[in-house]
Parts: structure tokens; sequence; C-alpha cells
């Protein structure tokens, strides 16, 4: 069974975000950049599957610049057997419909048997693209997985979500996209000699003309991003106790409205 | 000059450095006061494929090269000095000889297993009365039909509790003197080979240091490397590659010094302000920085030098020197910043000072080191 896996590269979680000259946008600079942690899971889900299976193809598939090699190259070193870079400028400043149109068309010639995504990317964490991507294939899609089975012959998947309080347990038929919660699996480390493999892996570069695709101008655009304003300091109540906690008591319930 | 790191060595640089920083400093402390050998973390080690880095994949290793060992060593020692000579005896001291002495029928048996991390290896040169005078082995192997029978006692072996394989130096012709050394791999398990002892350290107390003795000892002959009397030519070129490895686990433990510093002068306050608005500390953490990107660069040439199969004794030397000799300064100033809090196990900083103390002796003392050097410079004219 093939499998298909769509990443995001993101910036590390331990960036300081800051918003570039131009404020619709970060400023990058610096930035280490990451496979989205919940797209991890779902490539740990996918070689798992490929693995228990004893068969099959695992590829990975991610929207964006030149840069974003280096993240297709992470989950080729984890042991995915190829990668498809769609890399055209084409696509700069897709929104999620323009990328799952993008990914769709990329399925539909590759003709996987299932695709799996992080539940949303952590950099925007809109999780719209998974959704846009069933349906825009027709497939049925169970979001925020914790487990995942796919049955024998590869025809159908049991996919256990969360939901409060428990497990929400379905079955699908395939293929169809799933999308990773933490919980699901361990990402592996890739091994050393992963990493030497993965050198010679083939990533392909598409453009959208490849895919027959005219992009169109995104319908959902940044307007603005604006910072945080910085949290206010700490307040340290003076005097002794009854009279700091009486005046603890009145700024928890006057000031913070928290009681 | 390019100082740019290739694609791979910066993936498993970032590899070596996100599983030092989840697996192995939690528990270096504890395994730092416990003195007990990390079993669980030096196996996964293995599985990354960082127990035989620069080893071809044919003979169990990882097929990379002695930069991209350097970068390794260097993130697991900023977490924890004793991982690092656990990997670096491993990789620098084992491995590489038995893959460049050994024949293939040996490398099977005893470099594969060693290299995919299933065993490991440990080197036996040092002796009681045998330390920077190398080639004064005391140890004797007499050949005896197809085996040597051999008898003797070796100190101050890393991983030799551990390794299920010694490479082991010893005389077959004590009338040639250094050139009637020979080097020996023994299997642990081979009746007279015992292990009675094991050292209690100051430093890096979590990798074990054992003295190894062996009682008419019967190993095959088909167990040495090289011919009779190529024993310390083998000892001396392991020794400028384990060099190598020792400057990184330095460099680490350097750098891992400074990391602690700078965080506690950003939040240690005296006087008003945090302790890093202070000149006399701004003044020792430029230096702390400055010594450790000069190591860390020698250290990355000696490596670059020994992958391009350019000379590197010297530039191996000039490394170890360095670095060792940084790491000490550095941990000591870093446990200076730490004042008070320095001198206590908590900061952990007290653990590099004590670290770093033996990558000034061992695989060839900072004295050692300047002799290799001033040999080079001097040539003939010594």
């Amino acid at each position: 069974m093939k499998i298909l896996v769509a990443v995001k590269q993101v910036p590390d979680t331990a960036t300081q975000v800051k918003i570039s000259a131009d404020p619709r946008a970060i400023d990058t600079t610096g930035i280490t950049w990451i496979v989205s942690p919940y797209d991890e899971f779902a490539v740990e889900e996918a070689l798992r599957i490929k693995e228990k299976r004893g068969q099959g193809e695992v590829v990975a598939v991610s929207l964006g610049p030149e840069r974003v090699k280096e993240a297709l190259r992470s989950c080729l070193a984890m042991g995915c057997d190829r990668a498809i870079h769609l890399n055209d400028p084409a696509w700069n400043g897709a929104d999620t419909l323009a990328t799952a149109k993008a990914l769709a068309a990329v399925i539909q010639r590759e003709a996987p048997g299932l695709v799996l995504c992080g539940r949303q990317a952590i950099d925007d964490d809109m999780g719209a693209v998974p959704a846009q991507l069933a349906e825009l294939l027709g497939w049925p899609c169970a979001s925020w997985v914790m487990e995942a089975t796919v049955d024998g012959d590869g025809k159908t998947a049991r996919a256990a979500r969360q939901v409060e309080g428990g497990l929400e347990v379905f079955d699908l038929p395939l293929p169809a996209v799933l999308t990773a919660q933490k919980g699901l699996n361990e990402p592996r480390y890739p091994t050393l000699k992963g990493i030497m493999g993965a050198k010679k892996k083939e990533i392909r570069d598409v453009k959208a003309t490849d895919l027959g695709l005219a992009v169109e101008p995104p319908q959902l655009s940044v307007v603005m991003l604006e910072a945080l304003p910085p949290r206010p300091p700490g307040r340290i109540l003076q005097g002794d106790v009854p009279t700091a906690v009486k005046e603890l008591v009145r700024s928890l319930r006057e000031d913070a409205k928290a009681i | 000059m390019k100082l740019d790191l290739s694609a791979e060595q910066q993936m498993i640089q970032a590899l070596a450095r996100e599983f030092a920083e989840t697996a192995i400093k939690p528990i270096a402390a504890e395994i730092d006061r416990e003195a007990r050998f990390p079993h669980e973390t030096v196996k996964r080690m293995g599985e990354l494929g960082l127990m035989g880095i620069a080893i071809p994949e044919r003979w169990g290793g990882s097929g990379v090269d002695a930069v991209a060992s350097v970068l390794a060593i260097e993130e697991i020692a900023k977490a924890c000095g004793s991982h690092a000579a656990i990997m670096s005896v491993n990789n620098s001291l084992y491995c590489d000889p038995v893959y460049k002495f050994g024949t293939d029928a040996q490398r099977e048996r005893f470099l594969k297993p060693v290299a995919s991390g299933h065993a490991h290896g440990c080197f036996a040169l040092t002796e009681p009365q045998a330390g920077s005078d190398a080639s004064n082995q005391h140890t004797l192997a007499v050949r005896d039909g197809a085996h040597y029978v051999l008898n003797g006692r070796k100190q101050f072996v890393t991983n030799g509790r551990e390794a299920s394989f010694a490479l082991v130096f010893c005389a077959t012709d004590r009338a040639k003197a250094h050139h009637g050394i020979s080097t020996l791999v023994v299997e642990k398990g081979t009746p007279g080979f015992l292990v009675p002892k094991t050292e209690d350290k100051l430093g890096i107390r979590a990798s074990d240091t054992a003295e190894l003795v062996f009682e008419d000892c019967r190993v095959p002959a088909e167990n040495r490397l090289g011919e009779e009397g190529m024993g310390f030519p083998i000892a001396l070129a392991t020794l400028d590659g384990g060099r190598i490895g020792i400057a990184a686990q330095a460099v680490g433990l350097a750098a891992g010094a400074l990391e602690r510093s700078v965080a506690y002068a950003r939040e240690r306050k005296s006087f008003g302000v945090p302790i890093g608005h202070h000149q006399m500390v701004q003044w020792m953490l430029a230096d702390m920085a400055t010594a450790i990107d000069g190591a860390r660069l020698l250290t990355l040439r000696a490596a670059a030098l020994k992958d391009e199969g350019r000379p590197y004794t010297t530039a191996a030397a000039m490394a170890k020197l360095f670095a060792a000799e940084t790491a000490m300064k550095v941990t000591t100033d870093a446990v200076q910043i730490h004042g008070g809090y320095g001198f206590i196990k908590e900061y952990e900083v007290e653990r590099y000072f004590r670290d770093a103390k033996i990558t000034q002796i061992y695989e060839g003392t900072s004295q050692i080191q300047k002799l290799v050097i001033a040999r080079d410079i001097l040539g003939g004219s010594r």
C-alpha cells in the first residue's frame, strides 16, 4: 500500500516570533525550521503501517519555498521512501484551500491508499488543509486520531479519535484522510544510516503547471499580524499576612475578576 | 576556505543534540552520583548509529566521517561527560583500529557487533608502570602453537568492565623493545581474562574505568591485529584519532558549562542588577566563548584532515591540548561565576569541572601533546 504524508515546515517551537517590516509576515531571519510536530506523528504512523504490512511505500509531500527541502530530507531520514516538493512561486501566499488543491492534484496522480497529515500545523494553527483535501478528493476523513490500524487487504482503516473524556472509534473505507493527534505514537529519531541514506532518495520538484493547475489568487489573505501586548509584571503584596491576604482576595475579586 | 557543514553533518549534529537534551541530560546528575553505567541510553545510542559513526555500513557502522563524530561527541558531552567518554572510546579507540588494521574475518567477528552498538569495545594500553611511557609494556604474550599465552595487568581501561572485546597491547618480543609489541583482540569470557576492579573516580564517574588482568589467558593467534611487532605503531595511530574524540568531549564539556553560566548570569542578581551586567563577569564569559570557538575549530580541522586522508597527528595533538586546557579553564570559571552555587551539586557546573580534569590526562596528557607538537615543529633538530 502506498501512503502519502503531507507535512509542513514551521519555525522551531523555541522561536521568539517577531513581526517583520511588512506587518503581514513574520521576520524569518535566524529561524530554525522543523517539520511540524503533529506531522511527525503522521510520518511515524505511516512508517509503522508500512513496517507492519511488510511492504508498501511512504511518500512525503510538502508545499513551500526551497528551504522546505530540509523538512523533506528529515522525513526521508526517518524512513520515507521518496518526497515530492511543491515548489513554485505561483504558490507564494497560498491559503489553505490553494494548498489543499495542490495536494489533491498530487494525490490524484499518486493514488495512495491512505493520506496522513498532522491535525494542524503549529505555526498558524488553521487545521483546515486535511478536511479541505478530503472534501476535494471526496474521501472520508477522521481528525485528531489517537489510534490507527489498516486491515490486511488495505480496504478499510479503523481510527480512534480523541473526544472529551474518551475515544470515538470509526471504520473508514480506504482511501481516506487521517490527521494525527499527539499520543498517536512516539516519532523515532532518524538513525545516522537513515540520514546518510536520505541523500540517495528522490525529492522531486513539482510546479503548478506539472499538475495542470492554474493557481488562483488566495481567497484568504492576511491583513496584518499583531504581537500580543507584553505581559504586565507580577505584583508583590506588602504588609503582614492578614493585610496581604485581604489585599490578595480583593485584587483577585476586583482587578483580576478571578473569584 | 569553506566553513559550512554538509546537510548530513548538520542533521547528525541536530539528532545528537536532541537525543542528549531529551534522553541524557535528565539522568546525567544521577548516574554521576551513583557511578552507574548508563546501559539504556548507550544501547539507544548504538541503535541510532552513534557507536560506530565513521565505520562503513558493511561492518555495522554508520558510514559517516570524523567531522560528524566530532559534532556528535560534542553534543553528547554538553549534556554528560561520561556518555561522551563511553562513545569516544568505543568509536575511536576500538572501532577505528579494528577497521583500519583488521582483516575482513576480524572485522566480521570483532567490529560488526561493536560498531552496530550490540557490544562494546575497549583499548587496553596503560599499565601500572606504563602511562605516558606506553612502550614500557610488561604484559607478555608468548606464542604456543596456534595461541598466545597472555600474562599481565592493564590499568585505567575505559569501558573495561562493560566491553565484550578488549584491544590488548602486549610484548611478544621483549628484546625488540617497542618494536616487539603486538595487538591482540581478547574476548570477554576467555579463561584467564579477569576484571578484578573498577576505579572510583573524580569525574566521568558513570563510565567504567577498569583493571584487566590476564593469567595464562590463551588467545587464538588469529586474534592478532596486524603483524607481530606492529602494536606500537597501531597504538600511536589509534591515539591520534582518539585525541580528536577527546578534544570534542572537552569542547562539549566547556560549551555545556558556558551555556549554564550564561543562563545564570542572566538570572542571578547582585548589587541590584543581573551579574551579567558586571564587566568582570562579561569578561569571563567572553574569554570562555572565544576559547571554546578556538578549540572547536582546531578539533574540526583535525577531523577534516583525517577525513581527507592527510597527516593530522600534530593537528590532533594541538586540538586535544587546547580543548582540554580550555575545558579546565572554562569549567573552573563557570564554577566561579556561580559562586557558592557552583560549589554545590544542584547547578551541575560542579560536575563539568570534575569531568573536565580527565581530558588533560587521558589519551596523552597535555604534556605529551606538547611533546608531540614540539617534535613536529623542531623536526630533526631537536
